[in-house]
């Protein structure tokens, strides 16, 4: 197919696979800011729950140049659900994921147009009154529905083609960067005291995180336990079964660029395996003692190469003078 | 619907029936219906100049207008009997030029129009087929008289609405279609690639056929998209193509592909940078090349405008005695050239009656609708036609027919024009509809999308039927 359409529809997917994440993070955010704690230190505003959605996404600076002052709930909200000029706010992300749609509407299905449409309509239409006014928790919950839907009807309507993988590719991709940056939360969580270590906000935030990648019920079931760092890095890094965590995404991604690699594109089949295998054959205890955030920032390093990579080969090739020449 | 006794005309017969007993309120329920899916369906087209909304939907008329067999058969030998002409006027202005030499039409206006591309010279297109889509133009005058407004050979638009609103009316009213024998139009685009396969370059089996299109900010790009998807090709860019040793490749996910037949939508201007316009983004550079090298083939032809021009088009009936031999089935609107002294004095006399056009204009830019005019409007154009007069031409007020259309009061009668959109490839053929556009605006004339008008389905009837 071709590479500029490939290109569209893997960054269709991803938009949708940062919306719901975003929406996840948001919902979680929200969340956690209704519990009892709070941090008095003036000097330490980052420990505040709403700085995190800025902290994982890189866009303190952004915010801070749109909202000076310090950060509130209703400013995050704002920049991070309809701001047009954040290019990580929901909004930005439907209408690129809808745009994108709209550029290859001829290499999808009409309902999966559709539906995409239909989204970026009532997006379109939101305004910061209503989302408050309807609970922006409903409004998150909303934006996972149209997600889930979306990937429902493509899975249930489209022809198996390489549209079809490149689809899925975007969505695995964009998961995988998404649920490393969630688990890297904890890292940039103080918690109000040390002497809280184990307590109830740490509980709370834990497993905040887990209800946040939809992993909540999976680590009562697997571990019928205590939440622990330990645990909650094995359940989300390392076990294949969970279907957020890196692990089962790089299963995905792999199996996804076998099927498309050819000769010309072997070295992204290759940076995708050894990828794989890290966590294929990982160790939990490892992970530990590297440290999380030391752990997770190297995978996300690697998986940048192998973007890097799948835009050299499939998305926006160059040819040499061999290849034109037949 | 009704004639000038206020009877239902025969083929509205069944239609009025089932009409007759729907309240206003249904209606009104359906058009609603119709208006939310379009949306939804994001069957929109842009308007450029206009801030607000970057895409609109076409309005959409659920009152289809309809035509008997006979009517239909005049407009489709008439329409292929045009393009005939034109496929051969086209092919003779750019080898040897027998019009010219047999004082029909004067050298001028063929070798001093801008259209005009002496680059296509003495060169020979696959099949002989310059217009493999062609729209037509055609109205209807109260005495039932068809003529054809104007021919649209360059990249003509619309087809998809043709197409679009036929399925709105299946979704929208099942049982009418049951009720009626209504021809189908679904095949078009199964005729249009089997042309475009037709004209393949010399010693291709299995030619690779793809719609070039300016991008997904063009007026036109869910047309695009549209055809591309039921044709079963690749919608390309100019960036997705590029030329090397005269041949033209596609990148795809899977290396450089080879391209054969490109349905282009783009206008020659932009095609090719390198040939053409220098600053254009949207063309392949070296494309031209390719092309002139029998390596590929374009659709439409590169030059076809200047056979499409307004000037030219008062010579057509003419062409079509002299390459054919045939009589016009359809005529032209008779047509002022303002060019001419005599033509231009009884013009700027009569403006208040006529429609002034700009020669070269499309989309219902740039014209003058006299009787719906101000003074002051009038007396501009007046002043525009003194500084050039060479590049307007005019035409009598016709009295169009009108069809039924559901506006805000109601069920009233609005102004409609028609397009069917002829193939010509291994045939010359059309399939039984076409765009049939509204003025939506109450005694408007300007039936354009991008001056208020709007859409119907256009139903014509199987013969054997009322």
């Amino acid at each position: 197919m071709l590479s500029r359409a490939a290109n569209n529809l893997y960054w269709m997917s991803r938009h949708i696979e940062r919306a719901e994440n975003t929406a996840r993070l948001l919902d979680v955010t929200y969340r956690m800011s209704l519990l009892p704690y709070r941090i008095q230190e003036s000097d330490q505003s980052w420990a505040e729950p709403w700085a995190l959605p800025l902290v994982i996404n890189g866009l303190a600076s952004a915010y801070y140049e749109r909202y000076p002052g310090p950060i509130t709930a209703d400013n995050v909200l704002r920049f991070m659900v309809l701001d047009p000029g954040n290019p990580s706010s929901l909004y930005s992300c439907i209408q690129a994921a809808r745009e994108n749609a709209r550029t290859e509407r001829g290499a999808i299905t009409s309902e999966m147009y559709e539906d995409i449409n239909a989204s970026w309509l009532e997006m379109r239409s939101q305004d910061y009154g209503r989302l408050q006014g309807g609970g922006v928790s409903t409004f998150f919950d909303w934006v996972k529905l149209r997600s889930h839907q979306f990937r429902g009807i493509t899975f249930g309507t489209m022809l198996r083609d390489e549209g079809y993988s490149f689809i899925r590719l975007g969505t695995f991709v964009e998961r995988a960067d998404n649920t490393a940056r969630l688990l890297d939360v904890k890292y940039h969580t103080l918690l109000p005291s040390a002497a809280d270590v184990g307590g109830a906000v740490d509980y709370y935030q834990w497993s905040a995180l887990l209800r946040s990648l939809s992993a909540f019920d999976a680590y009562r079931k697997v571990y019928r336990d205590l939440i622990t760092p330990a645990k909650v890095t094995e359940l989300l890094v390392l076990r294949d079964d969970v279907p957020r965590s890196l692990h089962a995404c790089m299963n995905d991604i792999y199996e996804i660029l076998k099927m498309l690699c050819d000769d010309s594109s072997i070295e992204a089949e290759r940076l995708a395996g050894e990828l794989h295998a890290q966590l294929h054959y990982g160790r939990t205890e490892k992970i530990i003692e590297v440290g999380l955030h030391e752990y997770l920032m190297g995978f996300l390093a690697k998986l940048s190469l192998l973007t890097a990579e799948i835009n050299r080969d499939f998305l926006v090739p160059e040819y040499t003078q061999q290849q034109v020449s037949s | 619907m009704y004639d000038a006794d206020g009877a239902v005309r025969p083929q509205y017969k069944t239609y009025s029936d089932w009409l007759k007993d729907k309240p206003l309120d249904f209606i009104k329920q359906k058009q609603r219906e119709a208006d939310t899916l379009f949306t939804r369906l994001g069957i929109t087209f842009a308007v450029y100049g206009d801030e607000g909304g970057v895409e609109r939907s076409i309005p959409f008329d659920i009152i289809p207008r309809i035509l008997r067999m006979e009517a239909w058969k005049t407009i489709s030998d008439g329409a292929c009997q045009r393009v005939r002409a034109l496929n051969l006027f086209l092919k003779d202005i750019y080898h040897d030029q027998d019009i010219i030499k047999a004082g029909i039409i004067p050298e001028q206006q063929i070798l001093g129009n801008k259209l005009f591309r002496p680059e296509m010279r003495g060169f020979d297109v696959p099949g002989d087929v310059y217009v493999h889509v062609a729209g037509i133009d055609i109205v209807k005058t109260d005495q039932d008289k068809f003529y054809v407004l104007e021919d649209n050979l360059r990249t003509p638009s619309g087809v998809s609405y043709m197409l679009e609103n036929r399925r709105m009316m299946m979704r929208l009213f099942p049982e009418l279609f049951s009720r009626m024998p209504v021809a189908p139009v679904d095949h078009y685009t199964d005729v249009l690639l089997e042309n475009l396969r037709a004209v393949s370059p010399q010693g291709i089996s299995n030619p690779t056929v793809v719609v070039l299109t300016p991008g997904s900010y063009n007026s036109a790009y869910f047309e695009h998209a549209f055809l591309a998807q039921q044709m079963g090709v690749e919608l390309v860019e100019g960036q997705d193509l590029l030329v090397s040793n005269k041949t033209v490749y596609m990148r795809t996910t899977r290396g450089p592909k080879r391209v054969d037949v490109i349905y282009r939508r783009v206008d020659d201007d932009y095609l090719d940078p390198l040939a053409f316009r220098p600053d254009s983004a949207l063309g392949v550079p070296g494309l031209f090349a390719a092309y002139k090298a029998g390596r590929v083939t374009l659709a439409n032809a590169i030059g076809t405008g200047v056979a499409d021009d307004k000037s030219t088009y008062i010579y057509v009936p003419d062409m079509i005695r002299f390459y054919l031999g045939e009589e016009p089935i359809i005529s032209n609107v008779p047509t002022y050239r303002l060019d001419r002294a005599d033509d231009l004095n009884y013009v700027l006399a009569h403006l208040p009656e006529l429609v002034v056009k700009e020669v070269q204009g499309s989309g219902g830019y740039g014209m003058l609708v006299g009787p719906a005019s101000t003074a002051q409007q009038i007396a501009d154009f007046r002043g525009r036609i003194l500084q050039n007069p060479a590049n307007y031409i005019a035409q009598p007020t016709l009295a169009l027919s009108t069809c039924p259309t559901f506006c805000d009061s109601g069920i009233a009668p609005r102004h409609v024009d028609l397009r069917p959109y002829v193939l010509s490839g291994k045939t010359v053929t059309l399939v039984p509809g076409g765009l049939t556009r509204v003025a939506l605006r109450e005694g408007s004339l300007v039936v354009n999308s991008s001056q208020g008008g709007g859409t119907k389905d256009t139903w014509v009837l199987e013969t054997g039927t009322p």
